[in-house]
């Protein structure tokens, strides 16, 4: 999209105000997905496979209908697609098949059946009712496993046409691309390390539960309440896998407490509808903290090799992956994703990336900040810094002397635009902390990441009222604080205080539709519509001040909030403020308000560079982060304090993927971790304090200069920790996370 | 499910012993009230101790000993500065049990009766020679810490017998306890491995020992060969080496989500050594 109006100067973004939601929070008044009850309401439940892979010979539900406190049980026939009258394809369908099992369990935790009772504790009872006759089948959990000749089939048919032919049907997805060729730049090295990475899944350890109060009555208009990134997918979702016109379904999202990818799809809000339908009355579900962790959906583990040759003077002269990702029982492992972003910060003559989607009886992965990107990042970024090691360069400045720049062919394909890589890594060299002495059994480890970002569907709307404050209405889920970024832009552009713009996110029947909350792209594209919603505000309060003036429109401009003739020319007239324009709108033609609504597509990619000291106990392997400093660029960072909140989190949850989360299966192929006492996710006194610095390199496709931030946060430390930690055990850690047990035997093998 | 809340331990006692089914007594219900939320154990009944007078006194006897009643809460045990004086082995090991909530809840007896393996306050208790009053239709008896655990999840107590009190002995002179767990973060983490040490000194020579295991075997052991390694010893470099060898000898542990077996044992060792150096520093009167 051409922007002509590129803006530089600001009064209100780049300031800090508090945000709007904030007192909600903070008192208790915030209502999230469990916050919600209506009259009549049931309380659901659901029950899930305890075998990891199992065929359902058959489900009696009868002793559970004949419990006198239930109200409705459901299985796979009270949805949309039955294998008699099968309608759903694609996505719909894998979606479905995840939400209420079919023909088979496909994972520990796949839910089979769902109760509706007048009490939760009912619900419960209920549920050890239903007699499942599962036929147990062979299950395979590990990604590699899963690709092997002997690998148990988890479904025939799934992969689609880009899968090369031989390979194991649980392979269902193949991406390559790069550009050069690898094997004459490998030859002009002067060092070349192969090696391969491992990393495991984790989750994105959100604190709320997901979890939704839905209606649904026989006439097919419905309502649902839930926690989610994105209502309008999940409208259209539930729509689909009931059987209903998303019109005639009304979702509103209620405050989230943490989603980062997790709550981009749906889960159990099909089951409360499907519920709900056949009670006729309202459900309520939430999902414990074991059902979170056994059947939303995780991160992807991955399987990585990777070849880099290196020049003397630090030049890479080939690059060259293979990512295998295992995604769960459904197609959509990101292994494209991380085969792209791999290399993506490197101007790279020779690069080849390979990426593989796999299957495996584990839960249909989700999203999470950046997805597929942070594991390529681990096994690539290590590999450089071991060459760095052997060559005796300094990391950053092999970085920098290889760093992508505005004209790079991206190893992904097309060329970049304005980019800001090689700031963060001039800021990284000048950081104090880049410096710093280290103590003896400290490390000090370096990493850049890359992420894609996203535009998406976009529709916010804005209505000035008769007082002069304005209410602005978005369809993305605040997820990081974007209530106070809409309306400090807003309030650049009406020139009115932040204070009197309220920000709410409307429900799927006030706004058309609007992508989910992911990909980086609310400040970006949520903000850039609203900049333009404000704009056509303005356009209208400048006509009624022409009108009142009797001069043409176009010889009225905005300034500081007020219609002012645009020149001498066009007459001596004194500002009319804003509020004194809409005071009198109902007699001057009307509300005023403004709309807009694109796909906009100027996203603008984003790179950050980190640096990690760590100290490791060699005795037992513990390790501690003892300093930690995010350099990242934020385009324009409309309210810093949040952009640096998205930094600081993205390290922690980084924190916690290379040090200590991982999803453990036993032998059963049951997940052995799913609380959070064995899911170890880092608590506070585990994080040292961390440092952010913004890097603000305008990107030209958004008005202020917006790149999203969201995801790339998240991108470096997996690698960043591991260079430090490698560093200060003095052996290579090639597996996460890289938990004291791992650490300590790297450690005796090292001798 | 019935609940209960007996004004005496005897009347405890034959509450237990008349009942059928599962029977959990109700301390500060932080293992009973999550076992139970969970679905892990569901109760028939339930016997809360807490309307038992004095079960939450702290009391220090004339001989210099000391005796806690079995509602006594991990935070009421940091407060108390004389225990912690005498005994702040023990008392950290309490005190590392979950958070600030579960410290307002949590007890000695609790922590032993749940029978887990890993129990952090249960070594420091057997290294400090700690033992109890069980009470039963039989009337009472005193049971050292260490004979209380039989299994994961298992006692020794019979149907129908509880705990009714917690004795510590006379801290004495020239005498320091420490207890050392290792978890991968900073806080809120069950041990994968726990080392209580209790020792005495002559001058600078260690005189009596006692060295307790947690997490590394099915139950909690007392090992008289670390206590060996070190008692005649000024716990030198020799000494160390010994007992650590002696503590990764005596593990029995199990490779699971929390930790392997390899890593449990090198650990247990590393942990008596830094275990033993705190109770030998605070024996000589030094702050650690
Ligand atoms: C968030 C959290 C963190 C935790 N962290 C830790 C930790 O770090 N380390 C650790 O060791 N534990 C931990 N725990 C477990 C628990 O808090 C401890 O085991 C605690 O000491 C139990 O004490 P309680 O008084 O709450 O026991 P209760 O739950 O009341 O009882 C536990 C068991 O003891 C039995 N019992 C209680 N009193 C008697 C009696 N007088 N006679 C006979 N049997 C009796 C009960 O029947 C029950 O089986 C944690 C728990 C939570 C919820």
């Amino acid at each position: 999209m051409a922007l002509d109006d590129r803006k530089s100067e600001f009064t209100f973004v780049g300031t800090r105000p508090n945000r709007p939601d904030g007192l909600d929070k903070v008192t208790g008044r915030a209502k999230f997905g469990a916050d919600m009850s209506a009259p009549g309401m049931l309380h659901g439940a659901i029950l899930r496979s305890p075998h990891a892979h199992a065929r359902i010979v058959k489900i009696d539900t009868s002793k559970a209908e004949a419990h006198k406190e239930v109200k409705a049980v459901v299985t796979r026939a009270d949805f949309a697609d039955v294998p008699f009258k099968p309608g759903l394809e694609g996505e719909f369908w894998n979606v479905l098949e995840n939400v209420m099992a079919g023909e088979k369990a496909l994972y520990d935790g796949h839910a089979v059946a769902a109760v509706a009772a007048t009490s939760a504790l009912a619900a419960r009872d209920a549920l050890k009712l239903i007699e499942v006759e599962y036929e147990v089948l062979p299950h395979v959990t590990d990604v590699d496993k899963a690709m092997a000749p002997d690998a148990p089939v988890i479904r025939e048919g799934a992969a689609d046409y880009s899968v090369p032919e031989g390979m194991h049907p649980n392979v269902v997805r193949y991406h390559e691309s790069g550009h050069g060729d690898v094997e004459a730049g490998f030859a002009e090295a002067d060092l070349v390390i192969e090696d391969s990475f491992v990393t495991e899944a984790t989750h994105q350890g959100y604190i709320e539960p997901h979890a939704c109060l839905g209606m649904l009555g026989n006439d097919g208009k419905g309502e649902l309440w839930c926690t989610t990134q994105g209502h309008w997918i999940a409208q259209k979702t539930c729509a689909a896998l009931l059987g209903i016109e998303t019109s005639q379904l009304r979702v509103t999202a209620s405050e989230i407490g943490g989603g980062f990818g997790g709550k981009t799809t749906v889960f159990i809000e099909p089951v409360a509808l499907a519920l709900s339908r056949k009670a006729n009355r309202p459900v309520k579900l939430v999902m414990t903290r074991s059902e979170v962790f056994r059947a939303t959906g995780p991160t992807s583990s991955a399987s990585m090799d990777i070849k880099i040759g290196m020049k003397k003077d630090g030049t890479i002269s080939a690059a060259q992956g293979v990512f295998r990702l295992q995604g769960g029982a459904f197609p959509g492992a990101p292994g494209d994703m991380t085969a792209m972003c791999a290399f993506a910060p490197y101007n790279l003559t020779n690069v080849k990336q390979v990426g593989y989607d796999v299957m495996a009886n584990r839960p249909k992965q989700a999203a999470y900040r950046a997805p597929g990107a942070p594991m390529g990042a681990f096994a690539v970024e290590s590999v450089i810094d071991e060459l760095c090691k052997k060559l005796g360069l300094d990391p950053v400045d092999v970085r920098l002397k290889n760093a992508a720049h505005e004209g790079t062919k991206a190893s992904y394909g097309p060329r970049y635009e304005r980019i800001g890589l090689v700031e963060t890594l001039e800021a990284a060299k000048a950081h104090p902390h880049y410096s710093a002495p280290l103590k003896p059994g400290q490390g000090r480890g370096i990493s850049c990441g890359f992420w894609f970002n996203h535009g998406g569907e976009t529709s916010v709307s804005l209505a000035l009222s008769e007082d002069g404050s304005a209410q602005l209405m978005v369809g993305t889920p605040d997820i990081g604080g974007s209530r106070a970024s809409m309306a400090l832009m807003a309030a650049e552009v009406l020139g009115i205080p932040y204070e009197n713009i309220r920000v709410t996110i409307a429900d799927t029947a006030t706004l058309g539709y609007n992508d989910v909350s992911h990909g980086s792209r609310v400040t970006y594209a949520s903000g850039l519509a609203t900049i333009k919603a404000a704009k056509h505000a303005v356009e209208k309060l400048c006509e009624r001040a022409a009108a009142s003036w009797g001069i043409p429109t176009d010889a009225v401009k905005w300034e500081n909030g007020c219609a002012v003739p645009s020149g001498p020319n066009a007459g001596d007239f004194d500002p009319r403020p804003l509020a004194d324009i809409t005071a009198h709108m109902g007699s001057t033609g009307g509300p005023i308000s403004g709309h807009f609504e694109a796909t906009p597509e100027g996203a603008g990619v984003s790179f950050g560079t980190h640096i990690v000291d760590a100290e490791v106990d060699p005795e037992t392997g513990k390790t501690s982060i003892t300093r930690y400093t995010v350099i990242q660029d934020a385009g324009k960072a409309i309210h810093p304090t949040y952009v640096e909140g998205q930094y600081q989190g993205g390290a922690a949850q980084g924190i916690g993927w290379a040090l200590n989360e991982e999803y453990i299966y036993g032998e059963d192929g049951r997940l052995q971790n799913s609380i959070f006492l064995d899911y170890r996710i880092p608590v506070a006194s585990d994080l040292p304090m961390i440092d952010t610095v913004i890097v603000e390199v305008p990107n030209p496709g958004h008005p202020f200069g917006v790149r999203g931030v969201g995801e790339t946060g998240i991108v470096p430390p997996l690698a960043a920790i591991a260079n430090a930690v490698s560093h200060a055990a003095g052996v290579r850690m090639r597996q996460l996370p890289m938990s004291p047990p791992r650490i300590l035997a790297a450690l005796k093998e090292n001798g | 499910m019935d609940y209960h809340s007996p004004a005496s331990f005897a009347e405890a006692s034959a509450l237990a012993a008349n009942a059928t089914g599962i029977t959990r007594f109700l301390a500060g219900g932080t293992d009973v009230l999550v076992q139970l939320r969970s679905e892990l154990v569901t109760p028939d009944t339930l016997i809360d101790l807490k309307k038992i007078d004095g079960v939450s006194d702290i009391n220090s006897n004339a001989d210099g000993s000391w005796t806690l009643g079995v509602a006594a809460t991990g935070a009421e045990m940091s407060e108390h500065a004389e225990l912690g004086r005498d005994w702040p082995g023990v008392v950290e090991a309490m005190d590392l049990i979950g958070s600030t909530q579960v410290q307002g809840r949590a007890t000695l007896t609790g922590n032993l009766c749940n029978g887990s393996p890993a129990a952090d306050s249960v070594p420091a208790m057997v290294a400090a020679g700690v033992s109890v009053t069980v009470t039963g239709p039989e009337g009472d008896r005193e049971v050292a810490v260490e004979d209380i655990p039989t299994g994961p999840g298992k006692t020794s107590l019979a149907k129908g017998e509880l705990i009714s009190a917690v004795h510590i002995p006379a801290r004495g002179e020239n005498g320091g306890d420490a207890y050392l767990r290792f978890i991968p973060r900073t806080e809120m983490d069950i041990a994968v491995v726990g080392v209580g040490v209790n020792l005495r000194l002559d001058g600078d020579t260690v005189t009596e020992a006692r060295v307790s295991l947690g997490a590394v075997a099915p139950t909690v052991l007392l090992v008289e060969d670390c206590a060996k390694a070190i008692i005649g010893s000024t716990l030198d470099d020799a000494a160390l080496d010994a007992l650590a060898a002696a503590a990764s000898a005596a593990c029995n542990p199990i490779d699971d989500k929390r930790g392997t077996i390899a890593f449990r044992t090198e650990v247990a060792g590393v942990l008596a050594k830094r275990a033993a150096k705190i109770a030998y520093a605070r024996a000589k009167g030094e702050q650690a």
